[in-house]
């Protein structure tokens, strides 16, 4: 039973959008938390805390993400927590966020000249303190564009949740094109959101980026 | 509280297989301004940052005002608080204006209120002759103003003690009699004071003791005057040769 593309069909992909973007906020917003935490451990003293944090940036980054979603999806019913697409999808994407977000601010934190490092130490500040008002400020301006261009990535990343079955944009392409068989259509009308969504960020990116650039030469 | 300022005994300090610093022995009193020098490499850098534990040491004991810094964690937050350095890049914090980079830590560490500090730092700012310079960022100023507000802000601290690492290296020639100006005021205030510098006229005129090391050892220390007139090292006798 093929039926012809309505406006309905229309309403039902764009209204969709807001679960890929519930899905990105969440993964951003957990990444960042996790990514924090894997940049500190990556640039800390503790051999033990760099060699851990080393391994999961490693392994996050040298695995699909299809894979991470399928081992988290699956691995969650082993356990024995009900399968939740959204709550795996979650998971998988704020971990995979974590690692590479983590990767990005390491960088950051190390292209921060340790003069900095060693004058706040000199004055007797604390660790926390260093970071907090001395390091991470001068590492997020240099970091910002680099995060802007990851949160495109994972924007698009998102689309892989549709194979878990969890209804995102992608998934409500879907679901219409076999209602619809107008591929082209409907898979060009999903692309464009997505095009919709991502391209500000990336002029965004570009943006901050041409501003640290005028800040460095300045 | 023990009548010297800084204790040094037997300290050796390696990177990897290079022994830095062979057998440090020094003691400075309270009020005592020390000069050291030497060649590149030898060193006199290495040595005065292991009196704040910017570098930690293999063995051997450093005593700071009386808190022996090799026992562990807590007496080198303390003695950080009385020690105050000045470094040859000057290290501002460049996102913060020069009246930020001077309240931070008397601030965060000495729990400070804030228009305490500002007081404090405005008093400095003036003491280096850069009042008017308060609200502007690091990358605004001259380098012999941004090296004088960094010895501001070391001031901020009340440090009892102050670790000068070459502070006139990066300046352009017209600019190191003004850093070295505001050291001279600081030095006969009564400042501890241990300054890693080739500024001989400096040294003559305001230290106590002039210390000469070579490849991690201290070679030869003496009051300016016989240190500059009699050199008995070679190697001293070499590198004054050099530098005159």
């Amino acid at each position: 039973m093929i039926r012809a593309f309505s406006s309905a069909d229309l309403f039902f992909i764009i209204s969709a959008v807001r679960w890929t973007l519930i899905l990105s906020v969440i993964a951003f917003l957990g990444g960042a938390v996790g990514g924090m935490v894997v940049a500190l451990a990556r640039t800390a003293q503790g051999g033990m805390r760099r060699r851990v944090a080393a391994a999961f940036i490693q392994v996050f980054q040298g695995t699909p993400l299809l894979m991470q979603l399928f081992l988290v999806y699956f691995g969650l019913a082993v356990i024995g927590l009900p399968i939740d697409p959204l709550l795996a999808a979650t998971v998988a994407l704020t971990l995979h966020a974590s690692a590479y977000l983590g990767e990005i601010w390491r960088g950051a934190i190390e292209a921060v000249p340790s003069g900095q490092t060693e004058a706040a130490t000199a004055l007797s500040l604390s660790y926390i303190d260093r970071m907090r008002y001395v390091v991470l400020p001068q590492a997020m301006r240099l970091a910002t564009a680099p995060t802007v261009g990851f949160l495109v990535q994972l924007i698009k990343g998102t689309s892989l949740a549709s194979i878990i079955g969890f209804t995102e944009l992608t998934r409500a392409g879907q679901i219409i094109n076999n209602a619809t068989f107008k591929p082209f259509l409907v898979f060009g009308t999903v692309a464009a959101l997505y095009f919709i969504l991502c391209w500000p960020l990336s002029l965004l990116a570009r943006r901050i980026e041409a501003r640290m650039r005028l800040a460095v030469t300045r | 509280m023990t009548e010297a300022a800084i204790i040094m005994r037997s300290v050796n300090k390696y990177y990897g297989a290079y022994h830095a610093l062979v057998d440090i022995n020094l003691t400075v009193a309270r009020g005592e301004r020390i000069v050291i020098c030497g060649p590149s490499g030898s060193g006199k850098s290495t040595l005065i940052r292991t009196i704040n534990q910017l570098e930690p040491i293999e063995s051997g004991t450093i005593v700071v005002d009386g808190v022996e810094l090799t026992a562990g964690g807590e007496n080198v937050a303390r003695v950080r608080q009385d020690v105050g350095m000045v470094f040859q890049s000057f290290n501002l914090f460049p996102h913060m204006t020069v009246l930020e980079n001077c309240v931070l830590a008397p601030m965060k560490t000495r729990k400070i209120p804030r228009a305490e500090a500002e007081a404090t730092a405005r008093k400095y700012l003036e003491r280096v002759r850069i009042p008017e310079q308060a609200d502007k960022y690091p990358a605004q100023l001259s380098g012999g103003q941004q090296q004088r507000v960094a010895i501001a802000r070391a001031l901020c601290m009340k440090p009892r003690i102050m670790l000068f690492d070459e502070p006139t290296s990066a300046l352009d020639p017209e600019m190191v009699k003004e850093v070295l100006d505001t050291m001279i005021d600081l030095a006969r205030e009564g400042m501890t004071m241990l300054c890693v510098t080739h500024e001989m006229d400096f040294a003559r005129a305001v230290a106590d003791r002039v210390i000469f090391m070579d490849k991690g050892v201290i070679v030869e220390e003496n009051a300016p005057e016989e240190f500059f007139n009699n050199p008995k090292n070679e190697r001293l006798q070499n590198f004054l040769g050099q530098i005159a």
